[in-house]
């Protein structure tokens, strides 16, 4: 089962929901993964909405366990890409070229989600008005508030920044902007004193 | 804190003004224009912004909202454009009959609850009627900032489309009247359906119109948060009925042609208020104890604030039955 | 009178020092014994002559200093101050309120000459003279936020009103307490206030947003906030916390009333005429325990505040570890005899310290 049910948190942190057929023209999807399902689970609600969609897809660590399914559902086009700084160009253009009544809905990993929020954020959709489900890995993408970078897939708290090392704890503060949640030093006021690394949400 | 403890006034600043000009625009528009008293500048405004204009009719103080629509970059002179409502509660009927050039008034700080979205890619207009008001100053904001715009304007008549002939004249390619008289409709759903991501849809004109901009953007998938509108509606008269105000003290009666607001303002009960048209939120009040039902015209409370029995708006919203007590 | 600007620094050898004026014209924040959270607005309309609250922006002795330190922040990091493409309307509102309002409040250090569009401004406390055109961003050397705010005291929110929410889109923040205008850029109001603990609970944040949401042009409002930081360091960033953050372990019973302060926000509200956006400024008052303890009302009421608050909220202002030798501290000062209510310091009506 890919679904997770993330413990309640502060209103600052994404609250993900059901992927449900809306009302439009066409339909730009975008899954990561396990995201996969969900999409089969939308195509299943309503046979008239892959028709009109445009499918793109990073199978991840889930190879072609989708793809095929994917396929069959019907969509008017179906992309499968190897990361999303690949198919990035692509979402850019298809969201250049749309017109006011596109729905778009994300599913996958949060890190997924987060970074195709943007996208479609940037050319003006408003957030509110995007759907979104998690699906698969419960890895966060993280930002080190100290030297700006972003660690992606992390999977224990506290974890080490991969670009100036030091240690960091997980909050849950999310910033939408920078689609990624805040790190922050855990031994500043006690250098060296690091608790070992627990699994997220052990 | 309390550092200074400063009790707010109801309403918005005001500031004292004379009647610099009176222009009649046809045969039920005319646009008022005013200066200030002291001689110094207008606050700027954001375009969408209205002031409220006090009226002294008679002993009665009458406070209509009127969208601002001179150009927000001119602080010499406000203006507004009153449509005559005979049918209506005085207002408009008195500025037509009453105001003349020269003449000492009193209006609000502009407050807007009608903004533009600066985010917007695009900004598409529709106005019906006097409803074209608050998109005059639209147009003049977004002219200076290079913004992109169009205008759909319906009218009923060439005679009665209020600046059309001159909006037509200064851009020709933005702006586009339709006429009932001439069987002209605006092609909505065509219209909204080409739109480029990040445009923004703003709706001013009769409640119906209005309706329908909303109803055919969501059927057409538009988010809600792109449709924008501004409704005031204009107090409806009611049955009369009495309220006790718990913290005044005192019980009053409102009359059959009078909004509750203004009642309240009649004994001397400093309400709070903004807009006067249930729009912005400011006059909520709570209800302590009723008995009866409600008469809920106001945007702002939701359903279940409505059925609630909790929250009234007084400057819209009526009461009928034996009891109701306000923590006023 | 004519204000004697300190020479003074916020970081490594911390030479910043509050005169007698400056200690009594505090912005004290507590009211009564105790605190706890509440919507506590009021007007913004000028106060006691000489309070910090008479001009609508206070400028003092540190106001140098403190331009010099902001001017060290940014060098290091510029993403102290951002603003959102739609937001460059908001900061000319920004630029004008702050020009017109110090020229008017300030006129033997500010003047603002306008001509049309055609604006001369003089800071004379910075030496700064620029000739520019209003809402031409060509003619200044940055951005009209960044410029304006590079020579006004405190943080500055820009704040964008749309579908009944507030949005921080822009701002200038580099005497923050321990928040990153770089991450919550873009964001609404419930979300930048989403790690305050206890206070949505209560509903603090929906009565409060309701409020802004109705602050009307000419009609400001103000409320304080505070909490603790160790040594008179504006920048408790958290960009900057793995450096700073030590600090907080380095005080002892012997130097806890020099470098422990007191910091307290003075945050005011306008709306923006030609944006219709809301200005949010948070301006920072720092006070050492030595110095706020010669005012003997304070001095009681600081430790019984300190003493009874909730643990939530120490932990969330960072002082939980630091509250016993704090207590200790300031118990000296707390001779049981009641306080006055209000936070003016009374000094003329209160008893002096009876230990």
């Amino acid at each position: 089962m890919s679904k997770f049910q993330f413990p309640e948190s502060i209103l600052s942190r994404p609250v993900y929901g059901t992927l449900a057929p809306r009302p439009g023209k066409s339909h730009l999807m975008i899954a990561d993964a396990e995201g996969a399902e969900a999409l089969l689970e939308l195509a299943d609600r309503d046979e008239n909405l892959m028709a009109n969609s445009h499918i793109i897809y990073l199978p991840k660590d889930t190879g072609e366990t989708y793809v095929d399914r994917l396929r069959a559902a019907g969509p008017n086009q179906l992309y499968v890409g190897p990361s999303f700084a690949a198919a990035t160009q692509r979402i850019r253009h298809v969201l250049g070229q749309a017109h006011m009544g596109l729905q778009v809905y994300l599913t996958g990993t949060e890190g997924l989600i987060g970074q195709a929020m943007n996208e479609a954020t940037a050319v003006g959709i408003p957030h509110t008005a995007i759907q979104t489900e998690h699906r698969g890995s419960v890895a966060r993408r993280m930002q080190c508030v100290h030297c700006k970078g972003i660690t992606e897939d992390v999977t224990t708290d506290p974890f080490v920044c991969s670009h100036c090392g030091l240690n960091l704890f997980v909050r849950d503060h999310y910033s939408r902007r920078l689609a990624a949640f805040q790190g922050v030093c855990i031994d500043a006021e006690d250098p060296g004193n690091v608790p070992d690394p627990v699994e997220l949400y052990s | 804190m309390s550092a200074a403890p400063q009790k707010a006034k109801a309403g918005a600043e005001k500031i004292d003004v004379l009647v610099s000009a009176v222009v009649p625009l046809n045969d039920l528009v005319t646009r008022f224009e005013f200066k200030r008293t002291d001689g110094k500048d207008f606050p700027p405004f954001s375009a969408g912004a209205h002031t409220v204009v006090e009226m002294q009719d008679e002993g009665r103080t009458r406070l209509n909202p009127y969208s601002l629509m001179s150009d927000p970059a001119d602080t010499s002179t406000y203006a507004i454009s009153v449509r005559r409502d005979d049918q209506g509660r005085g207002g408009s009927l008195f500025m037509h009959q009453n105001v003349s050039q020269g003449d000492p008034m009193v209006i609000t700080y502009p407050v807007n609850l009608f903004a533009l979205d600066l985010r917007a890619r695009k900004h598409i207009f529709f106005a019906g009627g006097i409803g074209i008001t608050p998109f005059m100053a639209m147009i003049a904001q977004l002219e200076r900032s290079n913004g992109h715009w169009e205008l759909h304007y319906a009218a009923r008549s060439p005679e009665l489309a209020s600046y059309a002939t001159e909006l037509k004249a200064k851009h020709p390619s933005n702006v586009h009247v339709y006429y009932d008289s001439e069987n002209q409709a605006i092609d909505l759903g065509h219209l909204l359906e080409g739109q480029p991501l990040g445009t923004h849809a703003y709706v001013c004109g009769p409640a119906g119109m209005i309706q329908w901009v909303h109803t055919t953007a969501a059927e057409l998938g538009w988010p809600e948060d792109n449709v924008h509108s501004e409704e005031f509606l204009a107090p409806q008269p009611g049955k009369p009925f009495q309220v006790r105000l718990c913290r005044s003290d005192i019980t009053i009666d409102v009359g059959e042609n009078e909004s509750l607001l203004e009642a309240m303002e009649r004994c001397g009960v400093d309400a709070p208020f903004l807009c006067r048209g249930g729009a912005c939120g400011q006059c909520e009040t709570d209800v302590v104890e009723h008995s009866g039902t409600f008469d809920h015209r106001d945007h702002w409370l939701d359903e279940a604030e409505h059925a609630s029995g909790e929250k009234i708006m007084p400057c819209v919203s009526r009461f009928l039955g034996e009891t109701l007590v306000l923590d006023r | 009178m004519t204000i004697q600007f300190n020479e003074e620094t916020f970081r490594d050898d911390y030479s910043f020092r509050n005169s007698d004026w400056a200690i009594k014209r505090f912005p004290f924040p507590f009211h009564e014994d105790s605190y706890m959270y509440s919507v506590n607005m009021e007007q913004h309309r000028g106060g006691p002559a000489g309070s910090v609250y008479e001009k609508r922006f206070d400028v003092d002795e540190h106001y140098v200093s403190e331009m010099r330190d902001r001017a060290l922040v940014l060098d290091d990091d510029p993403l102290r101050c951002q603003s959102l493409p739609h937001m460059t309307l908001a900061g000319w509102d920004t630029l004008e309120l702050i020009m017109v309002s110090k020229s008017e409040d300030y006129p033997d250090l500010f003047e603002l000459h306008r001509d049309g569009d055609q604006w001369h401004w003089i800071n004379r406390p910075m030496g700064i003279e620029q000739k520019f055109t209003f809402l031409d961003e060509t003619t200044l050397p940055c951005g009209p936020l960044e410029y304006i705010t590079r020579q006004a005291q405190g943080d500055f929110a820009v704040l964008d009103q749309r579908d009944e929410m507030l949005w921080m889109d822009a701002g200038m923040v580099t005497t923050q307490a321990d928040w990153s205008l770089d991450f919550d850029i873009g964001m609404n109001f419930f979300e930048w206030h989403a790690p305050v603990p206890l206070a949505h609970e209560m509903g603090i944040f929906k009565r409060a947003l309701k409020f802004l949401l109705n602050i009307q042009q000419g009609a400001p409002a103000r409320r304080l906030n505070w909490t603790m930081t160790v040594n008179p360091l504006l920048d408790t960033s958290p960009e900057n916390y793995h450096k700073w953050g030590i600090q907080k372990t380095q005080m002892t019973p012997e130097t806890i009333g020099a470098k422990q302060h007191l910091r307290v926000e003075l945050q005011t509200f306008y709306r923006l005429p030609r944006s219709n956006a809301l200005l949010f400024p948070i301006r920072c008052y720092l006070i050492a325990f030595q110095d706020l303890t010669t005012i003997p009302k304070w001095g009681r009421r600081l430790h019984r505040v300190i003493r009874d608050l909730p643990e939530e909220l120490a932990t969330y202002k960072g002082f939980i570890d630091n509250r016993p030798m704090m207590l200790d501290y300031l118990s000296q000062f707390d001779d049981g005899q009641p306080t006055s209510p209000g936070i003016w310091p009374d000094l003329t009506s209160e008893p002096a310290l009876k230990k």
